[in-house]
């Protein structure tokens, strides 16, 4: 058994699509693309693959990951990586696009565990360059920063000041700003929505672009499958 | 994906499924059409649904119209709005897109700028309850008719001054077989009861509208481009309709009744189009639809040519409306090696007394033989449809659903240590253009204690759980399922007073219903419960299914003599009209009826625990005696 790992976008209007949705179009497309995909056993056989960090719906991304589990048999015919990331591509809906694609024996850590933290590009309005700049100093001269996070029903406060770990304004509006900034996921994901709204509750979000995911060593930033990101086109995508 | 191409010259049609886009979106007639208007050159068409009460909320608030899913273009600026109308209870959805729209909702208000209104889809056959809201009906299957109804729109719209107004426009349409177009016919009341719906004084107006009837499945295989949606939506797999048409005869099921004859695609289509819709889908199920799946001739072999497919995934099939017999619960595991839940049969009623009655020809063996072939086969859990307030039922037939329901556990046990067994129970609504479309339906409060009934006998056995239908729900369906003009401001009070998604339980409301019957001083009693008399019109009089009135009402005589009927498919013809009327006739591949198709041949096919299955074997086929009704 090995394993195909995809990273695919999701930008424009299939950001309204779920993640419970992006795992059926996931089987879907690789049913279509002829991909063959290792079937668990037992009463009701389900296609083995598994997702990195589940992305908020609505947020885009230019680093979606998938794990794709193989038969062995597979290999032994040519394995054309272009190919394959062709036929995929075709298969999937607009806004979905495979950016790379390589194949890795199964034993490492899976994507969930792998990923320590994410890169995201937020458009933000309702704030100024300077006016941002102060709450990005005030953020960054503080030891602690605590959010209120449900979980399983119970409010549970969390200082999340570790897990900010850059913020950076990447471009000017007229009426805001976009600020790039790396966001740890241990021991839960801190997303950029929850960490803007504690801080300034005057930010407005607009756009929330995944860039990255990250595993941290050392100094070293690695990212499962790296890659020379083209600009990404707007992309229109309907119903 | 298909990309609508707008121009000047095409008649730009909008196709809304008056539902959520999870319920409307699978829905295979809109879809038909859709691929079948794009494909012309004369037309073009997108599609809408219903949005949920929280969007409709911040549309009006932003003014936002009803639009298209496909372009996001307004409703308003189609040519043509062609409404689904599959169940009673979407009515006033129709008037809340219609509003949504900004399009007035009656037809008489509306002008050259408006557009078109169409209604299609099986409520059609009894359109007066909304008649006042549509500017026409389109009677039976649309494949053909669209085309000629865009014929006519793009002429008129290429026409430099438009030389005729909308009047005329209608009337052109009404020349058409199959349209009927409600503003050019007069109703006539008289003591609260309808004498008369005849032609106002326009020429070349038919008196009787006719349904359409393709007579070749195999000519039109659609859709080739089955919808894949990004969302879950219910029937979420590839649907191949296998035929059309159902002569089994049971007597409270209109469509059966009302799409007549017979009309099966050939076996090589289905399969490539099971093959080709699988390839292009990515889908892992698919159904093959029609209104009894296991009685499509050599069903054996699409099953066993589906299954053994080269693919590297698993794929399963599904036959929904199981014929309740061993033989097709044999079929039902062949298909389903990847996923098994649960299996569905629907006796209908508790008692072969009661089900010779509404000629659902299956006896308590038939049933026995399935139940034992699903336990014996590895589902644990059955579950069995039935309808109470049918013609003739007694305390005894109604009681007599749960004897079923206890004898079926009794043999689950065999096989399992707790099977279980739900039943589901709806009220019967008799229906237009069937034989049943005399009777007076149960009262709310019948039905009720029918429910009573049956929850105190289920509470004793173990295993088995009971779902009912609310009969409140049924009442309303009674009022509009057969209901006259009168109801249109009925229809537009309970739309008023918020009353659309009725056929959600969390948003039905009954109370808007009985005040608005009240204030327009109609009594559910007139409308729901009252038994019709042979000589009374009935409002769907001028339209025609095909069937010949006499023969419906013959029907209904033996139904209440407990006289059961064979299908006519493999028998002698019992003249009902759906053929001989239109010229056309069953198409069915076999002579005999097919492998264990018990029902009404009076064979059973179970011999001690045996089950035989018989796929790709036709010798045995031709072994089967047909001989007259079980009685």
């Amino acid at each position: 058994m090995r394993c195909l790992r995809v990273r695919y976008t999701k930008l424009g209007k299939i950001r309204f699509i779920g993640h419970r949705d992006v795992a059926r179009i996931w089987e879907r497309s690789l049913r279509k693309a002829n991909i063959p995909v290792l079937y668990s056993q037992g009463f009701s056989p389900h296609p083995r693959i598994s997702f990195g960090l589940a992305l908020p719906t609505g947020f885009e991304s230019e680093a979606e990951y998938v794990d794709v589990y193989l038969g062995e048999d597979f290999f032994l015919d040519a394995f054309d990586e272009k190919i394959i990331q062709e036929n995929i591509n075709k298969a999937l809906p607009s806004g979905m696009d495979v950016l790379a694609i390589g194949i890795f024996p199964t034993s490492g850590d899976s994507l969930q565990e792998a990923v320590d933290a994410c890169v995201w590009e937020v458009r933000v309005s309702g704030t100024g360059f300077e006016e941002f700049e102060v709450i990005r100093e005030k953020l960054f001269s503080s030891d602690s920063l605590s959010i209120e996070r449900e979980r399983k029903g119970k409010i549970l406060v969390e200082d999340v000041r570790s897990q900010v770990h850059s913020m950076d304004i990447t471009e000017e509006h007229i009426d805001g700003v976009t600020i790039l900034t790396e966001l740890g996921t241990k021991p839960r994901v801190l997303r950029p929505t929850d960490l803007l709204k504690r801080i300034n509750s005057e930010l407005r979000t607009i756009r929330v672009l995944r860039k990255e995911q990250l595993t941290l060593q050392g100094n070293q930033r690695i990212e499962p499958l790296s890659i020379e990101l083209h600009p990404a086109a707007p992309v229109e995508v309907l119903a | 994906m298909i990309c609508p191409e707008h121009s000047p010259e095409k008649a730009s049609w909008l196709l809304i499924y008056p539902d959520t886009y999870e319920i409307g979106l699978p829905n295979q007639g809109l879809q038909i059409l859709y691929e079948i208007l794009n494909e012309r050159d004369d037309s073009v068409a997108e599609r809408s649904y219903a949005p949920w009460v929280d969007m409709s909320r911040e549309m009006r608030k932003r003014n936002i119209p009803l639009f298209s899913v496909d372009t996001h273009r307004p409703a308003e600026d189609f040519d043509i709005l062609a409404f689904n109308l599959s169940a009673e209870l979407v009515y006033t959805n129709l008037l809340e897109c219609l509003d949504l729209s900004n399009v007035p909702l009656y037809s008489k208000d509306r002008n050259e700028g408006h557009p078109i209104v169409i209604a299609g889809g099986h409520c059609t056959y009894n359109p007066e309850p909304f008649a006042d809201f549509i500017d026409l009906a389109v009677l039976g299957d649309g494949e053909e008719v669209v085309g000629e109804i865009s014929e006519i729109f793009s002429q008129w719209k290429s026409e430099p001054q438009a030389e005729m107004n909308r009047k005329e426009l209608l009337q052109k349409f009404a020349e058409l077989p199959g349209v009927y177009v409600p503003s050019l016919y007069e109703a006539t009341f008289s003591n609260g009861r309808l004498v008369s719906i005849s032609p106002k004084a326009e020429k070349n107006i038919p008196n009787i509208v006719e349904k359409r009837t393709i007579s070749d499945l195999g000519a039109w295989p659609y859709p080739k481009n089955q919808l894949v949606p990004l969302t879950e939506v219910v029937h979420d797999r590839l649907n191949v309709e296998i035929f059309r048409g159902c002569t089994r005869g049971c007597r409270f099921c209109q469509a059966g009744m009302i799409t007549r004859p017979v009309r099966e695609r050939p076996q090589e289509q289905v399969v490539s189009m099971v093959k080709k819709g699988l390839e292009r889908t990515g889908y892992d199920e698919v159904s093959l639809t029609s209104l009894s799946s296991a009685d499509f001739s050599g069903i054996e072999n699409v099953v066993s040519e589906v299954m053994t497919q080269d693919g590297c995934s698993p794929v399963s099939l599904s036959l929904p409306s199981l014929r309740v017999d061993a033989f097709t619960v044999g079929t039902a595991s062949q298909m389903q090696q990847a996923r098994r839940t649960g299996l569905t049969f629907a006796p209908e009623a508790g008692t072969w007394r009661l089900r010779q009655v509404i000629n659902k020809l299956i006896s308590d063996d038939d049933l026995f033989g399935a139940v034992e072939s699903a336990y014996s086969q590895g589902w644990r859990r059955v579950k069995l449809y039935f309808l109470i307030g049918l013609p003739t039922e007694t305390d005894d037939d109604t009681l007599g659903i749960v004897r079923l329901a206890e004898k079926t556990l009794e043999i689950g046990r065999k096989y399992h240590k707790n099977p279980s067994v739900t039943v589901s129970v709806g009220g019967f609504v008799p229906k237009p253009d069937t034989p049943f479309q005399w009777f007076g339906q149960n009262t709310e409060e019948e039905l009720l204690r029918k429910i009573y009934l049956l929850r105190d006998a289920a509470k004793k056995v173990k295993g088995l759980k009971l779902k009912w239908h609310d009969s409140r729900a049924t009442v309303v369906e009674g009022i509009l399922s057969r209901g006259d003009r009168r109801l249109a401001p009925v229809l537009e009070k309970v739309w008023k007073m918020g009353g659309v998604f009725q056929e959600w339980s969390e948003h039905f409301n009954v109370d808007l219903w009985k005040t608005s019957m009240d204030e327009e001083g109609l009594l559910i009693e007139d409308f729901s419960y009252r038994h019709r008399e042979q000589d009374e019109v009935l409002p769907w009089d001028h339209l025609s299914a095909g069937l010949h009135k006499d023969f419906l009402w013959q029907d209904w005589r033996d139904a209440l003599d407990n006289l059961g009927l064979e299908d006519c498919r493999w028998t002698p013809c019992y003249d009902c009209g759906a053929c001989t009327g239109y010229g056309i006739e069953h198409v069915v591949a076999s002579a005999v009826p097919p492998a264990g198709g018990s029902q009404g041949t009076g064979v059973s096919l179970i011999q001690e625990n045996e089950i035989k299955v018989a796929i790709s074997q036709p010798e045995k086929v031709n072994g089967l005696q047909v001989s007259g009704v079980n009685e």
